[in-house]
């Protein structure tokens, strides 16, 4: 799995045009220095503000853990670097594209892994695959999807309607479908819900063979000791603010626990959740 | 922003009363009876009934109009005017559609004719409470906003083919029904009295989408509040 | 506009392959229009001369009536297991998700309008094997799909998409089925162009204007 990923990453960062049919040349030759970069960002839900003046910087290569009570805000955030939420306020950029004007290079750049699957529970592992790589229009699709297969141990359930699938091997496909077209930033919402220790050992060489590869990760995790493991860099939000940024080679997970807990009394002291 | 405009929409309301309290005189005192056929007294249904449809279309017109220019250059205070207008349209339209059954009845013996104007009105309604209920069910205000404003701009843009399809499909079906008021020459009290209440429901409409677009713009105020306040 | 093309033939294809596998969305408007049908065939006396009249209409009110249902489920299904995000997370115009969902709608429900012909048939003697009908039948069904997978895609997002979408929908497609109903009886007295001709041109005109509002609206309405 690791030696594959990163040299066709090493390539694609390389030469960018053969990474995506939509990215144009302009447009990536001012490679910027930030995987990530978000400013100001706010977001509200009618009453209910899920993110305030949220700032986060992230350099390739790297890994974010970000940390927070349920409510917090994390989905919110991994949803909006999706471009599936539009901001309220601030700037958002990723890989250097404005997400105001270029969302649509942003989304073939980035991997989600959320928690819902996103697989067609009728078709098989390899049909979901096919499809989404004629959606990303990606060549050699056949190859890709049976590497791909082989990459998250799921070759041997390739023929089998999802529907049938253990959760755990649904994630896997899940997996899959998020690097398929081998994005930029990998974004990934609560993936270690639903793996058993086979899937969760294939969770941290993924994340491990993405940073290799130049790319960058995003985990909302509620396991700490994973999330500090995996990354370089550890954000927690609460009630939609960042309440501590810091690099992981500078905490402790009691330190981080101790930080979601804090803002979690406070915040059922002021009430009203989502 | 609330307080600002306050003193013209102020005015724009009494003024609103003012002409109505003159077109009831008008409607009621000054306008001829009607002959038999067109329903003696009911007829002074129709000093109601036009100026309403009529504005009904307008309000309708504004609301697609606003939508167009929400979609494109998203300010908040086109949503605003759009949503007002649809608000006083509908209730415009419900006028048009009441009254318009009371007088057929005893004219026509009959609630209700499709003919192109009836559809119309008819359908344009049915876009409207469309266009308002679709913003209650939307999952944020937001959202509810640009679905509204797609289902305005959707209407508008059936209207040239649904009077067209009615047209033809009355051409087909019905004699045509030659509508009281639609003869050539109006004598001079009926037109004045018409005209008087076209202007006062114009004056109406103008007064009431101003007063709901403030309104609104309150509401969206106290939220914003809201919103930072509950840190 | 390669890619949109690919795009819009990815999805319909993967909708056209669920449908074949499950059949969910077909046996489930199959079997609507079949009871409409027959409902009102017990409503209505089908003597000639009622049929004559009515018959137009009682197809077209059973064909929208269906459309409805097959039109929400565009969406719908999409929406409620979660892949929506899936087609909405590509990088692809959303105007190739609409033309591919557009597709599908419109193939499952040409499907199983033909399908109805015989129903018809055996139960008001209406015969519909009119190469006049076919034309209308496809471009009012092209009409209700281009103006119903667009109100689905909002109809999908609430609570109430089964009162939603019609009361949407209604209104803006009145004109097609004023037309529809207009031009099948003509076609089935053997009017021929004549009869037929000015509510084709008109349908298909419909068609057009709503197929290029849709596909930029749709952008619109998926927005979060």
């Amino acid at each position: 799995m690791r030696p594959g990923y990163a040299i066709i990453l090493e390539r694609a960062i390389a030469s960018p045009t053969t990474m995506t049919t939509n990215a144009t040349p302009e447009a990536l030759s001012h490679a910027p220095s930030l995987a990530i970069d978000v400013q100001g960002l706010s977001k509200s839900f009618g009453r209910m503000a899920a993110l305030r003046k949220v700032d986060l910087q992230l350099a390739y290569g790297e890994g974010l853990a970000l940390f927070g009570h349920n409510g917090a805000g994390k989905s919110t955030l991994i949803r909006t670097l999706t471009t599936l939420i539009r901001p309220d306020e601030g700037t958002v950029r990723i890989a250097g594209f404005d997400r105001e004007s270029q969302a649509s290079k942003i989304r073939s750049i980035i991997g989600y892994v959320g928690h819902q699957s996103l697989l067609y529970d009728d078709l098989t592992p390899r049909e979901n695959l096919r499809f989404y790589a004629k959606l990303y229009g990606l060549p050699d699709a056949h190859d890709l999807v049976e590497r791909s297969l082989a990459e998250v141990g799921a070759s041997t359930y390739a023929e089998r309607r999802v529907r049938v699938l253990s959760n755990g091997m649904q994630k896997r496909v899940a997996i899959a479908r998020a690097l398929l077209h081998r994005p930029r930033v990998l974004l990934l919402d609560e993936p270690e819900t639903g793996l058993d220790q086979g899937g969760l050992e294939l969770l941290d060489s993924v994340v491990a063979a993405v940073k290799q590869g130049g790319a960058s990760v995003v985990m909302a995790t509620h396991g700490t000791e994973r999330g500090l493991a995996l990354a370089e860099r550890a954000i927690v939000l609460a009630d939609g603010r960042v309440s501590l940024a810091c690099a992981t080679s500078e905490t402790t997970v009691d330190a981080i626990q101790q930080a979601v807990l804090a803002e979690r009394g406070a915040s059922s002291r002021s009430g009203a959740q989502a | 922003m609330g307080t600002a405009g306050l003193g013209i929409r102020q005015a724009l309301l009494g003024l609103a009363a003012l002409l109505f309290l003159i077109d009831l005189y008008l409607i009621f005192q000054y306008a001829p009876t009607a002959s038999e056929a067109l329903g003696l007294q009911v007829q002074r249904i129709f000093y109601f009934h036009v100026p309403s449809a009529l504005l009904g279309m307008i309000s309708f017109a504004v609301a697609a109009t606003a939508s167009v220019v929400y979609l494109t250059k998203r300010g908040r205070k086109w949503d605003r005017i759009a949503w007002a207008s649809a608000e006083v349209g509908t209730v415009f339209f419900t006028v048009a559609i009441g009254t318009g059954a009371i007088w057929a009845k005893p004219v026509w013996q009959t609630w209700w004719v499709w003919d192109v104007n009836g559809t119309l009105t008819f359908m344009l309604w049915l876009v409207f409470i469309g266009y308002l209920i679709v913003r209650s069910y939307a999952p944020t205000v937001e959202r509810g906003s640009r679905w509204a404003a797609v289902v305005a701009i959707f209407g508008a843009a059936a209207v040239p083919f649904v009077y067209m399809a009615a047209d033809w499909w009355e051409g087909l079906h019905t004699e045509r029904i030659t509508g009281p008021g639609a003869s050539g020459s109006m004598q001079s009290e009926i037109f004045v009295t018409f005209m008087f209440s076209l202007v006062t429901f114009l004056v109406l409409f103008i007064a009431l989408v101003a007063e709901r677009t403030a309104q609104r713009g309150v509401e969206e105020s106290i939220e914003e509040l809201r919103r930072e306040v509950s840190a | 506009m390669k890619s949109y093309l690919r795009s819009a033939v990815a999805v319909y294809a993967k909708d056209m392959r669920l449908e074949a596998r499950t059949k969910e969305t077909f046996s489930a408007v199959l079997a609507f229009a079949v009871i409409v049908a027959f409902v009102f065939g017990f409503a209505f006396d089908p003597s000639p001369t009622v049929v004559a009249l009515v018959g137009p209409g009682i197809v077209w009110v059973a064909y929208v009536f269906t459309g409805i249902l097959g039109m929400n489920r565009t969406f719908a299904v999409e929406r409620d297991r979660g892949t929506l995000e899936g087609l909405l997370l590509a990088p692809v115009g959303r105007e190739a998700i609409y033309a591919g969902k557009l597709a599908s709608t419109t193939t499952i429900m040409l499907v199983v309008e033909v399908l109805l012909y015989p129903v018809f048939l055996v139960l008001f003697e209406l015969n519909l094997f009119n190469i006049w009908f076919v034309l209308i039948t496809i471009a009012a069904t092209v009409g209700f799909s281009a103006v119903g997978t667009l109100f689905s895609a909002i109809a999908a997002h609430t609570r109430a998409r089964e009162i939603l979408l019609p009361l949407l929908f209604l209104p803006i497609v009145l004109p097609v089925i004023i037309g529809a109903v207009a031009s099948t009886s003509a076609a089935l007295a053997g009017d021929g162009w004549d009869g037929v001709g000015k509510w084709l041109q008109f349908i298909v005109a419909f068609d057009l204007v709503f197929l290029v509002l849709s596909s930029w609206a749709f952008d619109f309405v998926l927005e979060e």
